[in-house]
């Protein structure tokens, strides 16, 4: 008997008006014709909620890019489920935040890149996006509902960690989020422009651990630490087909959102089969689930169900082969390869290449 | 922050349901579940923004035949640890 999921990850679209460099959908992004219809979307609700979701994570891409948005929360909140809103900010207005907060949202979680505006928009590529996520911001208090700040951090905004901190506090923000970059999708190919120093990254966490105990009770502050200084895997998604769905915009079941990256596995389409058949039946689903697959020094490691083998997709683009141990673990034979990612790191951080639809130019000055 | 005064409420955003297909409480809020004990959700139960600490502690006093103080320090400790997490303000 395989427990049921916890949350499903539903990326509406990949459509979004910015082009962070660190953007972990696939560096083959889905066009507006590819993307699933209402009424699919809306079965994939109610199956899900039937399987047992108890959260929905909407996503993308940008999901206020899609025109039926408010439909999808209203339904979701008829079937029970707890939703969640991942978006950037920048579409999201008074009147649209008013019938969400109708609809039934719970929370809404806004990407800022920097604390600082000119930066914060050369780093996400859309001119102006930071006053609009503040102005967003500000909208989502003023709708009632609750509010967290996403920083993701890296080489180039590290320094303003207490700055971030700052401002999720003054727009009443009851969680902040300072996720360090973690290297797939677009990240890798950016991994000299982004990865911190170990100095860097030491600084950074004695801010958020010193923030943690002052804002205790007013303020949740969740750090994501980076792998290439760790000595120990993140429990990736929780484990792989342990607790969350995600559905790409085109119709993709995966267990977790960057897993279409890994050869080999044939991820079922929620066109063809009902969420509950591919969470119990998916072969790609079964692959890496549980402890069966794990090589040593997994095998007989008493981590083995806490971090679950860390994350494939990383063991992958590392090694080239999804079923190793995750190099992030200093027991890994492949450990060394982060290490000299790290010493390889130049001085001067290179150009972005900034998330673009193929076929576009690939950087901008 | 202990005055008996005070009435504990859910945070924004979070969201206190029985979740019928596990049989279990569960805590929702931003991003996080959580799965309260037994102890928690005998006071989660009565944390309706209307009661104030001191009724709740009077409340469980007597439905578990406990001296007052006991259950007082368990409450306090319990919303205290709740409160860390982001789930109640008080």
């Amino acid at each position: 008997m395989i427990d049921p999921p916890m949350g499903l990850v539903a990326e509406l679209t990949h459509r979004c008006p910015l082009q962070c460099p660190y953007c972990a959908n696939p560096v083959a992004l889905h066009r507006a014709r590819a993307e699933l219809d209402t009424a699919t979307w809306l079965r994939v609700l109610e199956e899900a909620a039937a399987l047992g979701v108890l959260q929905l994570h909407f996503s993308g891409g940008e999901p206020t890019a899609r025109k039926d948005l408010v439909g999808l929360v209203s339904a979701a909140a008829g079937f029970g489920l707890y939703s969640n809103l991942i978006t950037s900010g920048v579409l999201l207005d008074e009147p649209l935040l008013a019938r969400l907060a109708r609809a039934g949202l719970d929370h809404v979680q806004i990407s800022f890149q920097d604390a600082e505006p000119d930066n914060a928009d050369r780093i996400g590529g859309f001119a102006g996006g930071h006053a609009r996520k503040l102005a967003a911001a500000r909208a989502v208090r003023q709708a009632g509902l609750a509010l967290t700040l996403n920083f993701v951090v890296h080489r180039q905004n590290l320094a303003r960690v207490p700055q971030m901190l700052d401002l999720a506090e003054s727009l009443g923000a009851g969680r902040v989020e300072i996720a360090h970059v973690q290297y797939y999708g677009w990240a890798l190919p950016n991994r000299d422009a982004l990865l911190p120093s170990r100095a860097e990254l030491d600084g950074a966490t004695v801010v958020v651990e010193a923030a943690r105990q002052r804002l205790k009770g007013r303020l949740v502050v969740d750090y994501v630490v980076p792998d290439y200084h760790a000595l120990r895997p993140k429990a990736c998604m929780g484990g792989w087909g342990r607790r969350f769905i995600t559905v790409t915009p085109a119709g993709k079941a995966l267990p977790c959102h960057v897993a279409e990256s890994l050869p080999g596995l044939d991820f079922p389409s929620v066109r063809e089969r009902s969420l509950a058949a591919i969470w119990r039946d998916s072969p790609a689903f079964a692959r890496f689930r549980g402890t069966h697959w794990m090589p040593e020094p997994c095998q007989s490691c008493d981590r083995r169900e806490i971090d679950w083998g860390g994350c494939r997709c990383q063991a992958f683009a590392l090694t080239g082969d999804a079923a190793r141990t995750d190099p992030a673990c200093e027991k890994s034979a492949d450990h060394a390869l982060m290490l000299a990612a790290v010493a390889a790191r130049g001085v001067t951080p290179p150009d972005f290449v900034y998330r673009r639809y193929a076929g576009a130019t690939e950087t901008v000055d | 922050m202990n005055e008996e005064t005070s009435i504990p409420a859910f945070a924004a955003g979070v969201k206190f349901r029985f979740d019928t297909l596990r049989q279990k409480w569960v805590i929702l809020a931003p991003e996080r579940m959580f799965l309260p004990d037994e102890p928690a959700i005998e006071i989660l139960k009565l944390v309706d923004g209307a009661r104030s600490l001191g009724m709740i502690i009077d409340d469980l006093a007597v439905r578990f035949d406990a001296p007052r103080a006991l259950i007082a320090g368990d409450v306090v400790t319990m919303l205290r640890d709740l409160a860390d997490k982001g789930v109640v303000r008080w």
